[in-house]
C-alpha cells in the first residue's frame, strides 16, 4: 500500500488566507416533526434534532464535533451541506447565505463542500467501477482538468494511497479501509474548500482506523482543506481536530482549542465524558490519575429535551437556575478565548482525579456502598 | 390500537368508493349500450329508448352514479322487479334477480371452498415448512424443498382436471364435486367439496411450505434466538416460541392476500369443477355483459380483499408487540 | 520464555486448576466459496473469578471460540476438533441436553447488540425468568419475582413495573443492563461478554463496565471478555489474549501485555490507536495491510504480510514456519526474546508517549 502522499500542483491558490471564518453557522436549528393524531393526522411534536448552535469553521482548519447519539452532530454536517433543509438560523459560506439557497446558487459551493460518510460499504454504489465513482463529482459539474477526467482520477487513486491501475475495479474487490479511501478521493475530485467527514473511521477496524486517519490528516495539513470532523470517539476527534465542539441533546455546550477541551473543560457533562473514555495506560504510571464520573441512565429523548440546561437531568451540579434558564455559550474567565461554556456551574478546569468520585448511577453506588 | 383499525377502516372506506367511480365509469361509461343487447335483432329506436328507461341509463352519467351510490347507502325502490332494499346494486339485466340476494345466494359455496382450502392448506404448509427448516439439509428438507417447488408450479386447471380424471371418473373413488348447504347435510357438504378443497389446497400448501421454511431460517439465524439458545432454552422451545412467532409475520401478510382473493371467488377453481360460487358468478356476468352483477361482484371482491387487509393489520398487532405499543 | 518451533501443535498440557482449559481447539465452516479456518489451534486457561480479555480485529476468532465454548454453532456446517474442558468436563464431545443445562447456567453469554439479542415478542422480565425456572425448577412467580431482584440490581430503577415491559421500550443502556440481569439471573461460574459495550455510548460504556466489574466481585463470576478495544480491556481485564486470523498471537496479564508487549500485532494495534493522552506531534502508525482473508490464509505466520518486523528474523522462517504460542507469558513471533524486548523498547515504546 502506498504510503505517501503525491500532490498535484495547485490549481489555484486559495484567495482566503487561514484564520479567516470559511463557514459560519448563526443559531442553526434542525426540527424533525412527528405526525400522528387521529382523525387528520397532524404535526404533534418535533424531534429537535438540532436547536440553535452556532459554529465557525476557519479557512483550512479541523474542526471536530463529539458528542454521543442523539446529540445532532450527524444533523449538523448534513445540514451545513446541505443535504438538509435548516428549520431555523443562518448558514454562510465564505460570507454568502446558503441557508435556503436554490439548487441553482447552491452548484457552485456544492463542489467547494464535500461530504465522506461512516459507511464504506453503503455509500459507494456497487454497480459502478471506481473510476467512475470518483469522476462522477468532475462529471456532473462539467469540469474537464487538464490531460483529462481519467488522468485526474488516475492522480487522486494514487494521493488517497490506492493503486491507480485499479481504476476499472468495483468496489465490492476492495476492503473496508481502502473503500473508505475511494470515498476519500470522491470528496476530492472537486479540489474542496470543505470537507464534512461523518463518523469517517468508525466502521473501520483498529489497524484500519490509523492508515484513513492519517491520510484525513495528511489531505488536510498538505492541501490546506478545512475540516469537519464528525464522530463519537473522542481520542480519535482529539487526534485529528484543532478546535472541538462537544454536543449535548442539540446544543453545542462546550466548544474551544483541543487542548482547552481536552484537559482544561469547564462543563459538567464535558467532565463526564472524557472520564468515561477507558483508557489504555501503557506507561503503567496513571493508575488513579484521572477523575472517575459515572452519570446515570441514558440521554434522554431529543422529542421532549429538558427545560433550561438540557444536561440538568444527568448532572451532579444541576440547581432550580438550571430548569428555568437555558445557560449561554459565553467565555468564562479563566478560560481561553474561543474557549465557551454553556453552564451555570462550571467545573474546575482540571480532569485529575478528585477527593471522591461522583457516582450517579444507583445501581453503582449501591453496589460500590456494599464493598 | 383502537384508532389505528379506525383509521384503517376509514381509509378502507375511502378506497372502496374510489374503486366504485371507476368501476362505475368503466362499465356504465362505456360507449357500449348494454341496451342494445337486451334488445335483441328486431329492435326499435322506441323498444331501446323503453329499455334506456327502465335500465335508467337515460340519464347523465353523474346522475346514474349518484343514484347507484344512494340506492348502496338507502336502497331504491325505482325498478320494475320491486324494492331493492340497501346494499342495491340493481337487478342483473340477465337474471332479473336482486344482485345483492344473488351474492348472497352464492357465497355460502365460496366461503366453504376458502376456508376449508385455508385451513388444510395452513395445516399441511406450515406443517411441512417447519419440519424442512427443524431439519434443515437433510432428505426430509430435500424432499419437501424440491416437492413444494414442483406442485407450486402447477395449476388448477391442471391438476383440477386430472384429479376428476383419476379419482372421481377412472378409479371411481369419489362423486362428482358437488356442492351442498352445511346446514342441510353436512356430510354431503364436506364429501362434495373434497376435491376441490385438495387441488386448491395442495397448491396454496405447497407455496406456503417454501415460506414458512424460509421464514423459520431466517428467524433462526436471529441473534435474539441465538441468546435463547445461549440461556439453555431447549431447540425445541427456542423453534417453537422465539422463531415461529417472528416467522408468522411474513406469513400473515401473504395469507391476507390470499384469503381475500379467495373469499372473492376462486374463479378458475370453481369454473373447473362447475361449482357455482362467486367465482363463477363473475364468469356468467362477463359472458352475458351483465353490468350491474359485474360491479356488484367486483365490489364484493374488492371489499373482501381491504377487509383482509385490516385483518391481518390487526393480526401483525397480535404477534409483534412493537406493533401493539407504537 | 518457550517458544515452540514444530509446525504441527504439540498441545500444552491442560492446566488442573483451571476451571476452563481449551485446548488446540480448530473450528472450521463450511462456506460455498471452501473451507473457513476461522480458529486454527488454539489454546488458553481461566481461573475462577478471573478475568481473560480477548482482543482482536474482526475476523480473528475471537467471538467464533467463545460461540464454539457454548456448542452454538450449528453441527452441520461447522467442524470442532480440539478440546474445551470446563470443570473437569469436556464439552467437544458433550451431548446437546448437557450442554442445555450448562448454558444460562454455569456459563453465561451476553452479546452486542442488545436490541437485536432480546427477542421482541416478550417482555423483558418474562426473558430474564425464563432460564432461572428452567435451570432452577422454581416456580413462575418465584422466577419473575428473582428477575424483578434482578433488575433491580443492575440498576433498572422501578423494575417491578418495568420487568413488564418490552425490550424496545427501554433505552440501550437499559437493554444492556437487562441482558446482564438476564446473563446472571442463574448465578454462573463463567460469564461470556461479546462486545458488550460496542453498540453502547461512552457515558454509558463506562456505567456498565463499572456494574460488570461490581458484579463480578460481588458473584465471583469468571469472565471472558471480547472486544476489539484495549481501553475497555486494560479496564476490564485480568489477562488478555491477543488474536488474529484465527489464532492467539500473544498473552499474558494486563500489565505485561500492554505495558511490554511482545508480538509485532500487539504493537501494531497499541501503536495505531489514539488515545486521549497520547503525544499529537507524530502520525498515528498504522498496521500497513488489511487481515488475511480465512478462506486462504497466509502460510507460516499469518501476520508476516503485514509484519515489518519479518526480516529481522531472518531467512523465509516467518513465511515458512507458523510460530506457536506457549503457556502463561508468550508470544507467537519468530524473533528472539532478546530482540522484542529491544525492538519495543527503542522503537516502539517511545512513539506510545
Amino acid at each position: 500500500m502506498k504510503e505517501d502522499l503525491v500532490l498535484p500542483a495547485p490549481r489555484e491558490a486559495t484567495p482566503e488566507s487561514p484564520g479567516e471564518p470559511l463557514l459560519v453557522a448563526e443559531n442553526l436549528t434542525k426540527h424533525f416533526p412527528i405526525k400522528g393524531g387521529f382523525p387528520i393526522r397532524r404535526t404533534v411534536g418535533a424531534v429537535q434534532a438540532v436547536d440553535g448552535i452556532d459554529l465557525t469553521v476557519h479557512v483550512g482548519e479541523s474542526f471536530g464535533l463529539v458528542g454521543e447519539s442523539g446529540c445532532g452532530k450527524s444533523t449538523t454536517g448534513r445540514l451545513i451541506t446541505r443535504l438538509l433543509e435548516p428549520t431555523d438560523g443562518k448558514i454562510l459560506y465564505r460570507g454568502q447565505d446558503i441557508t435556503h439557497a436554490g439548487r441553482k446558487q447552491l452548484a457552485p459551493i456544492r463542489s467547494e463542500i464535500q461530504m465522506i460518510f461512516q459507511d464504506p460499504y453503503s455509500s459507494l454504489n456497487p454497480r459502478q467501477t471506481v473510476g467512475t465513482i470518483i469522476s462522477g463529482p468532475m462529471e456532473i459539474n462539467g469540469i474537464n482538468p487538464p490531460g483529462g477526467r481519467e488522468k485526474r482520477v488516475r492522480e487522486l487513486l494514487e494521493i488517497v494511497g490506492l493503486n491507480p491501475e485499479h481504476y476499472n475495479r468495483f468496489p465490492h474487490e476492495f476492503s473496508g479501509g481502502q473503500r473508505q479511501r475511494i470515498g476519500v478521493a470522491r470528496a476530492l475530485a472537486l479540489e474542496p474548500k470543505l470537507i464534512v467527514a461523518d463518523e469517517p473511521v468508525s466502521a473501520l477496524d483498529v489497524s484500519i482506523q490509523a492508515q484513513v486517519v492519517n491520510l484525513l490528516q495528511k489531505v488536510q495539513d498538505e492541501l490546506g482543506i478545512a475540516f469537519l470532523f464528525i464522530a463519537h470517539d473522542l481520542a480519535v476527534v482529539r487526534h485529528f481536530s484543532q478546535r472541538v465542539a462537544v454536543m449535548y441533546l442539540g446544543k453545542v455546550i462546550e466548544v474551544g482549542d483541543r487542548e482547552s477541551i481536552y484537559t482544561r473543560p469547564r462543563h459538567p457533562y464535558t467532565h463526564a465524558l472524557l472520564s468515561a473514555v477507558p483508557e489504555v495506560d501503557v506507561t503503567g504510571d496513571g493508575e488513579g490519575r484521572r477523575e472517575r464520573i459515572r452519570l446515570a441512565g441514558d440521554v434522554p429523548s431529543p422529542i421532549a429535551p429538558p427545560s433550561g440546561c438540557r444536561f440538568r437531568t444527568r448532572c451532579w451540579k444541576a440547581q432550580d437556575k438550571c430548569a428555568a434558564e437555558a445557560p449561554p455559550l459565553v467565555q468564562i474567565s479563566g478560560n481561553r478565548d474561543g474557549h465557551l461554556t454553556a453552564c451555570h456551574f462550571p467545573e474546575e478546569p482540571t480532569i485529575e482525579a478528585r477527593e471522591e468520585d461522583i457516582v450517579l448511577d444507583p445501581a453503582l453506588a449501591a453496589l460500590e456502598e456494599s464493598d | 390500537m383502537l384508532r389505528f383499525l379506525l383509521r384503517r377502516i376509514a381509509g378502507s372506506a375511502v378506497i372502496l368508493l374510489l374503486l366504485t367511480v371507476v368501476a362505475f365509469l368503466l362499465f356504465f361509461g362505456m360507449p357500449r349500450d348494454p341496451a342494445l343487447l337486451m334488445c335483441g335483432k328486431t329492435c326499435t329506436p322506441d323498444a331501446l329508448a323503453n329499455i334506456h328507461r327502465t335500465l335508467g341509463i337515460d340519464k347523465s352519467i353523474p346522475e346514474q352514479f349518484w343514484i347507484f351510490l344512494s340506492g348502496l347507502v338507502m336502497g331504491r325502490d325505482d325498478f320494475a322487479q320491486g324494492p331493492c332494499p340497501a346494499p342495491c346494486f340493481g337487478y342483473s339485466y340477465h337474471t332479473n334477480e336482486a344482485v345483492w340476494s344473488t351474492l348472497l345466494d352464492r357465497l355460502p359455496l365460496t366461503l366453504s371452498l376458502a376456508l376449508g382450502a385455508t385451513v388444510a392448506f395452513l395445516i399441511v404448509g406450515l406443517g411441512t415448512g417447519m419440519l424442512a427448516a427443524w431439519r434443515r439439509g437433510t432428505v426430509i428438507d430435500k424432499t419437501f424443498t424440491a416437492g413444494s417447488m414442483v406442485l407450486s408450479s402447477m395449476q388448477i386447471y391442471f391438476l383440477g382436471p386430472l384429479a376428476l380424471a383419476l379419482l372421481v371418473y377412472q378409479m371411481d373413488l369419489f362423486d362428482e364435486p358437488k356442492y351442498t348447504e352445511l346446514t342441510t347435510n353436512p356430510v354431503a357438504w364436506f364429501t362434495g367439496l373434497l376435491i376441490p378443497w385438495a387441488v386448491l389446497s395442495t397448491i396454496f400448501a405447497a407455496q406456503y411450505t417454501r415460506m414458512s421454511r424460509s421464514a423459520m431460517i431466517e428467524q433462526l439465524q436471529e441473534e435474539h434466538v441465538r441468546t435463547a439458545r445461549a440461556k439453555g432454552m431447549s431447540r425445541r422451545y427456542v423453534f417453537f416460541r422465539y422463531a415461529w412467532r417472528g416467522s408468522l409475520i411474513p406469513i400473515i401478510t401473504i395469507l391476507g392476500i390470499d384469503l381475500g382473493t379467495l373469499l372473492g371467488g376462486a374463479i378458475i377453481t370453481e369454473y373447473t369443477f362447475g361449482l357455482p360460487g362467486l367465482g363463477m358468478l363473475a364468469v356468467e356476468s362477463v359472458n352475458f355483459s351483465d353490468l350491474p352483477l359485474l360491479l356488484g361482484v367486483m365490489l364484493f371482491s374488492a371489499a373482501m380483499i381491504l377487509l383482509f387487509n385490516i385483518v391481518v393489520d390487526a393480526c401483525y398487532a397480535f404477534v409483534d408487540p412493537r406493533v401493539r405499543l407504537s | 520464555m518457550t517458544t515452540l518451533t514444530k509446525e504441527a501443535g504439540a498441545p500444552v498440557p491442560a492446566d488442573e486448576g483451571a476451571f476452563l482449559s481449551v485446548r488446540d481447539l480448530h473450528v472450521t465452516f463450511k462456506t460455498e466459496d471452501g473451507p473457513v479456518r476461522a480458529v486454527n489451534g488454539l489454546s488458553f486457561d481461566l481461573q475462577r473469578g478471573k478475568t481473560l480479555g480477548i482482543v482482536g480485529e474482526s475476523g480473528s476468532g475471537k467471538s467464533v471460540t467463545n460461540l464454539t465454548i457454548l456448542g452454538l454453532h450449528n453441527p452441520m456446517f461447522t467442524t470442532i476438533e480440539g478440546d474445551i474442558v470446563l470443570d473437569g468436563k469436556e464439552l467437544t464431545t458433550a451431548r446437546e441436553s448437557e450442554l442445555e443445562k450448562l448454558r444460562g447456567n454455569k456459563v453465561a453469554m451476553i452479546f452486542q447488540d442488545p436490541l437485536t439479542a432480546l427477542s421482541p415478542y416478550y417482555t423483558v422480565g418474562r426473558q430474564i425468568a425464563e432460564p432461572y425456572r428452567k435451570h432452577t425448577g422454581a416456580s413462575k412467580q418465584a422466577a419473575w419475582d428473582r428477575a424483578v431482584e434482578m433488575l433491580g440490581k443492575v440498576g433498572i430503577p422501578n423494575p417491578k413495573a418495568r420487568a413488564k415491559d418490552y425490550p424496545h421500550q427501554f433505552s440501550g443502556g437499559m437493554r444492556q443492563r437487562a441482558m446482564i440481569a438476564m446473563s446472571l439471573v442463574c448465578n454462573p461460574d463463567l460469564l461470556i461478554a461479546d462486545e458488550p459495550t460496542t453498540a453502547l455510548d461512552v457515558t454509558v460504556q463506562a456505567q456498565i463496565l463499572d456494574l460488570l466489574k461490581d458484579l463480578q466481585r460481588e458473584f465471583g463470576t469468571a469472565i471472558i471478555f471480547i472486544t476489539h478495544d484495549l481501553g475497555v480491556i486494560s479496564d476490564m481485564a485480568d489477562d488478555i489474549m491477543v488474536m488474529y486470523a484465527g489464532n492467539a498471537v500473544e498473552r499474558g496479564t494486563v500489565d505485561e501485555v500492554l505495558r511490554s508487549p511482545q508480538h509485532p500485532y500487539t504493537w501494531g494495534l497499541l501503536n495505531s490507536m489514539p488515545r486521549i493522552d497520547s503525544d499529537l506531534s507524530a502520525p498515528l502508525a498504522p498496521i500497513p495491510g488489511a487481515p488475511p482473508s480465512l478462506l486462504n490464509p497466509p502460510s507460516g505466520c499469518r501476520f508476516h504480510p503485514r509484519c515489518t518486523f519479518a526480516e529481522r528474523v531472518g531467512g523465509a522462517r516467518c513465511v515458512t514456519e507458523r510460530p506457536l504460542l506457549g503457556p502463561d507469558r508468550a508470544s507467537a513471533c519468530h524473533l528472539t526474546a532478546e530482540q522484542k524486548r529491544t525492538i519495543f523498547v527503542e522503537e516502539i515504546k517511545p512513539r506510545l508517549g
